[in-house]
């Protein structure tokens, strides 16, 4: 990793330019909440000045650029003697301008699944290795309680990580392809002042977060409080809607589907973004439900994330950054259930 | 001066223009790819039961293609969907898939209307197989619940196959109605050829039954098991499975000495979609082959 400065004009400059040569997504407002607050969301932008580069949170998070809620895993064409499978792995490179740290964390945990390990999957690496990620640090808002989850520091996972240290931008640069980008432009060294202003910037926005909650043990706890009361509680607000699953940062659970075209000579094997929220998630053939209870499903879903995750890779795969709860019709709270589990709301 | 993001193109990676080898599970590859298999033969085995023989039909696929007892296959027909489905015949016969499908749903509705003839995709195998080399110089329990046979086939062919590595084998096969047994065809040639000890239950039973009638744990009561000496490999029901664990581990058989195959609904096979999971273990990866220590530790895995 190299640490530069670039000044605000200098980043403009170099946006702009990016804009104008590649499919760029940036963070604008699409619409106000009931509230009046704007909503933000990843849109393609045209142009620097479209960009809320104040923005708050988008209220999806990034993952459909890499996990879209439809794609199509296969076609296959009929003949005569049968049929003839097609795939199709290849993906154009677009930037991704304005990411949050919690979402680039959540990107390195869908890496761990979907990149590392077993079974690697070709249409995520297509699509993640032709993202170029440029990443913004900001305040956080009144209900992100990232930091409690060490997800609101970056330091891998994209190309250029930005924060605002007054007329200028400490950079991160973390690719060679984002090292090649910066030379059409002036960047300039990082000076002791600099530096101090970033360690005051980073202190300052650590010490603006509200919300937070302890995940220490949370792993046994689960086990432990499998049987509690608690995923009754919180199972029986729960609409099981599936909207958590959607917007969240690191769900990646899916349904394969398949149809038949009208022409009847093709059909399309299709990948659907699931939630393991939705009444059918676990059932099997024959109609046996393993998991027929709303607070069955509630309590699997924090059980992936705080026990499984854990086991598998040694950290929760919930960075904290309560969209969940956002987009909940029934206001499952996470900091909440899980307080909950601990015991803390007990007084 | 330029600002383009140069292209990744995946498809130029090496590995991913070689034909698929599932059993290679680092390697990126085409894991949406299926393998074409034709069906060359189908046995009607009961109303709702049928054994597919299904043939790879490329070579290279075919000899790429191998498999341990226990694991299973996402069985493809293009345009209705992709269904897990253990292996139900022998690892020896490369090339060579037996899949014993009972019509439960859309696609095994689907599989149930195909002739021979037609062309299936597979991907696989996956999943964790049953320790056979492990259990080698021990007498083996099979134990099976209504279609739980089924994976046990492939066990049966490998002591078959192996036999000499063996000593005593038992098979103890419980199914709720005569009519619903599988492949009792096969039982006489296993007990003359191989000396299988085969004991059969029909928990209800009607006039044509001439055997026992019961529940699989009262066939307890006809064998003795030297329990330092056995491994048990039981597929059916949880239910079933439990009971039949529980007695056999007061019997004094330790837990890791009895496998068991767990049932979910897998739609990637690749510890992705998460369909299968079972508390924190996914039964397509982790699974669904696993030691009955393994399975009481999982939460909500009965």
């Amino acid at each position: 990793m190299l640490f530069k400065t670039i000044t605000k004009e200098n980043l403009r400059t170099f946006i702009t330019n990016i804009i104008k040569e590649n499919q760029t997504f940036a963070p604008v407002v699409v619409s106000t909440d009931a509230d009046n607050n704007p909503i933000y969301q990843f849109k393609k932008v045209d142009s620097f000045e479209e960009i809320k580069i104040n923005y708050t949170k988008s209220y999806s998070s990034i993952k459909n650029f890499f996990l879209p809620y439809k794609e199509d895993l296969s076609t296959f064409h009929f003949n005569e003697n049968g049929w003839e499978q097609k795939i199709n792995y290849r993906v154009n490179p677009r930037v991704l301008f304005g990411v949050r740290a919690c979402d680039i964390n959540a990107l390195i945990k869908l890496d761990q699944v979907l990149m590392k390990g077993s079974f690697p999957h070709p249409y995520y690496i297509a699509r993640r290795k032709n993202t170029f990620i440029i990443g913004l640090d900001h305040e956080p808002m009144a209900d992100c309680f990232c930091q409690s989850l060490d997800t609101n520091e970056v330091v891998h996972g994209f190309d250029i990580f930005l924060t605002d240290i007054g007329p200028k931008y400490f950079m991160l640069i973390n690719s060679s392809k984002a090292f090649n980008l910066l030379k059409n432009i002036t960047i300039e060294e990082v000076k002791e002042e600099d530096r101090e202003n970033y360690i005051k910037e980073k202190n300052r926005l650590a010490s603006l977060f509200k919300s937070h909650v302890d995940v220490t043990g949370m792993a046994n706890l689960m086990d432990i409080e499998f049987e509690s009361s608690v995923w009754q509680k919180w199972g029986d607000k729960c609409l099981s809607c599936g909207s958590c699953a959607m917007v969240c940062p690191t769900c990646y659970c899916y349904t394969v589907c398949e149809k038949i075209n009208l022409s009847l000579k093709t059909a399309s094997k299709e990948k659907m973004l699931y939630s393991c929220n939705l009444i059918d998630f676990a059932e099997v053939a024959g109609g046996h439900n393993f998991r027929p209870k709303s607070s069955d499903r509630l309590k699997y879903r924090y059980y992936h994330q705080h026990r499984g995750f854990v086991e598998s890779f040694d950290e929760s795969k919930c960075v904290g950054c309560n969209r969940c709860q956002k987009a909940c019709p029934a206001d499952i709270n996470p900091v909440e259930v899980l307080r909950d589990l601990r015991k803390e709301n007990i007084k | 001066m330029t600002y383009k993001i140069p292209v990744y193109d995946i498809n130029n990676e090496h590995s991913l223009s070689q034909t698929p080898n599932f059993n290679n599970k680092n390697a990126l590859m085409k894991t949406d790819m299926v393998y074409q298999c034709e069906i060359t033969n189908i046995v009607e085995l009961t109303e709702s039961e049928k054994l597919f023989q299904l043939k790879i039909i490329n070579p290279i696929e075919a000899k790429i293609f191998s498999f341990l007892p226990g694991q299973f296959v996402m069985v493809e027909v293009p345009g209705f969907g992709e269904i897990p489905v253990s292996i139900s015949g022998s690892t020896s016969r490369r090339g060579s898939v037996a899949l014993c499908i009972r019509k439960v749903g859309k696609v095994t509705g689907i599989l149930h209307k195909l002739k021979k003839g037609t062309m299936l995709g597979i991907r696989g195998p996956f999943g964790t197989h049953f320790p056979m080399k492990q259990m080698k110089g021990s007498n083996i329990l099979l134990i099976a619940g209504g279609l739980g046979i089924a994976p046990l086939r492939a066990p049966i062919y490998w002591i078959n196959e192996h036999r000499s590595d063996f000593e005593n084998v038992h098979i103890l096969y419980g199914v709720k109605t005569p009519e619903q047994i599988l492949f009792d065809f096969q039982f006489d040639s296993w007990r003359k050829i191989y000396n299988y000890d085969i004991h059969v239950i029909v928990e209800n039973s009607d006039k044509s039954w001439q055997g026992k009638t019961g529940l699989i744990t009262d066939l307890f009561k006809d064998i003795s098991i030297d329990v330092k000496n056995t491994y048990a490999i039981v597929c059916g029901p949880p239910a079933m499975f439990k009971f039949v664990c529980d007695y056999l581990n007061k019997q004094g058989l330790a837990m890791n000495q009895m496998f068991i195959s767990l049932e979910r609904r897998m739609h990637c096979g690749m510890g992705k979609c998460c369909r299968c999971m079972v508390g924190s273990t996914f039964t397509c990866v982790d699974g669904p082959v696993m030691d009955f220590w393994t399975v009481m530790n999982l939460k909500e895995a009965i």
